[in-house]
């Protein structure tokens, strides 16, 4: 796996960061190591956390989705966190509302919902 | 037929330009397009007498025989001297009609010249009376355009200030924000807000987003998607959209535009959708003990 994306373990979810310069073929390693790792850890949550993402195309925002969809096949809920606003706004611009997709503001609010999600 | 079929037209204006142009200014105050209140008689009689002298260059390094092109290069001058006085004239409230009035006044004393000396020359005289009319025709119409362009000018300026002015993101609670929209939402207002908003909840840290649309006129799909949309990109960034201020004409339009808004929460009044805001970030408005009406804790 390079290093434009890491996956980190914290508090029982994993937390993986995707740097700016990630390319198509690292996303799909990506999915591919991510799946492995939520069914190895039996890991119930992830983070995915793209603040460093500053261009996203429609390829991006699909494997966004896939990511979301592949963790709850495995019993993890995903959260996307730290989107920045032009990110935002360009994924809606393509139409791509990502409606699996829980999003939170940052790292810290996305475990306290988890948190809160696994109490409830 | 001449080199420059306006030849008698130029070689008028180079013996008796102060005679046309006595002649211009008077039919022009006959026609009552003197604006004596506006501008003073030897600001009005300069103007004319910069606007002829640009006109006789202009004639004279014509190059074109038959068509009359006011945006051909020889023309500048004249194009430079027509906006500076319509621009001045604008300023100070002259009408258009009144301005290309002013601009067609020209063509009395100048025909009547061309008619003296070319009164055997019937074919001719035609000729030079069909090109110049054309000529001063397409300044009055310049004229015009000039006009419409000042007062695009100041349109485009005024959208700019009532765009500025009209997306305030507010802070009501630590993590609460509200957005009041007033007026038409058209896409660049849209987007103005949407990138306004974006911001806001990356610099507050916010939650909750309050879109207030009490003061929005009138709802259509392209209103409601603009709506949808915005709320879709609050929810992309982790805070969540609260859609207040929808009055029940707006929720009937709406149903009958078939806009879905899908997960959106909404709300009839700003009070309710505080009200749910608060609880979200875990807190209430609730009654003081035993207060006394009117005291100021």
């Amino acid at each position: 796996m390079s290093s434009a994306a890491a996956i980190y373990p914290v508090e029982g979810v994993l937390l993986v960061s995707i740097r700016d310069d990630i390319t198509d073929t690292d996303i799909v390693d990506l999915q591919d190591a991510l799946s492995e790792r939520i069914a190895d850890e039996s890991a119930n949550g992830v983070v995915l956390d793209i603040s460093g993402l500053e261009i996203v195309d429609t390829f991006v925002g699909r494997v966004l989705a896939q990511l979301t969809s592949i963790a709850r096949l495995l019993d993890a809920e995903t959260f996307v966190v730290g989107m920045r606003p032009a990110v935002a706004m360009t994924l809606v611009e393509l139409g791509m509302y990502l409606p699996e997709n829980r999003t939170a503001l940052s790292l810290t609010h996305a475990l306290a919902k988890m948190r809160q999600m696994r109490d409830e | 037929m001449p080199p420059s079929a306006l030849e008698n037209v130029l070689d008028i204006l180079k013996t008796d330009q102060d005679g046309v142009l006595a002649g211009w200014i008077e039919v022009a105050d006959e026609e009552g397009v003197k604006r004596s209140d506006l501008f003073s008689e030897r600001e009005g009689r300069e103007q004319a007498a910069s606007l002829l002298k640009a006109f006789r260059n202009g004639i004279s390094e014509r190059t074109d025989k038959d068509d009359f092109d006011i945006q051909a290069e020889h023309w500048a001058d004249l194009r430079g001297v027509l906006g500076e006085i319509t621009h001045e004239r604008v300023e100070r409230g002259v009408q258009p009609s009144e301005m290309a009035g002013f601009v067609l006044a020209l063509k009395g004393p100048l025909f009547s010249r061309l008619k003296e000396r070319l009164a055997k020359k019937p074919e001719q005289l035609v000729e030079e009376i069909l090109i110049a009319s054309k000529a001063i025709d397409a300044f009055a119409i310049y004229t015009n355009e000039v006009f419409i362009a000042e007062r695009e000018a100041v349109i485009e300026r005024q959208r700019e200030e009532m765009m500025e002015l009209s997306t305030p993101v507010v802070e009501l609670w630590s993590k609460v924000l509200t957005l009041p929209l007033i007026g038409t939402l058209d896409s660049l207002r849209a987007q103005e807000v949407m990138e306004n908003l974006l911001q806001a909840i990356v610099h507050y840290q916010a939650e909750v987003v309050i879109l207030d649309i009490t003061g929005v006129q009138t709802v259509d799909t392209q209103v409601a998607q603009h709506l949808i949309r915005t709320a879709a990109a609050v929810r992309l960034m982790g805070a969540k959209c609260i859609i207040s201020g929808i009055s029940p004409k707006i929720a009937q339009t709406m149903v009958q535009l078939g806009v879905d808004v899908g997960e959106v929460r909404t709300r009839s009044t700003i009070r309710t959708a505080l009200t749910d805001a608060l609880l979200t970030v875990g807190y209430a408005i609730t009654p003081i003990k035993n207060h006394q009406e009117g005291t100021l804790v």
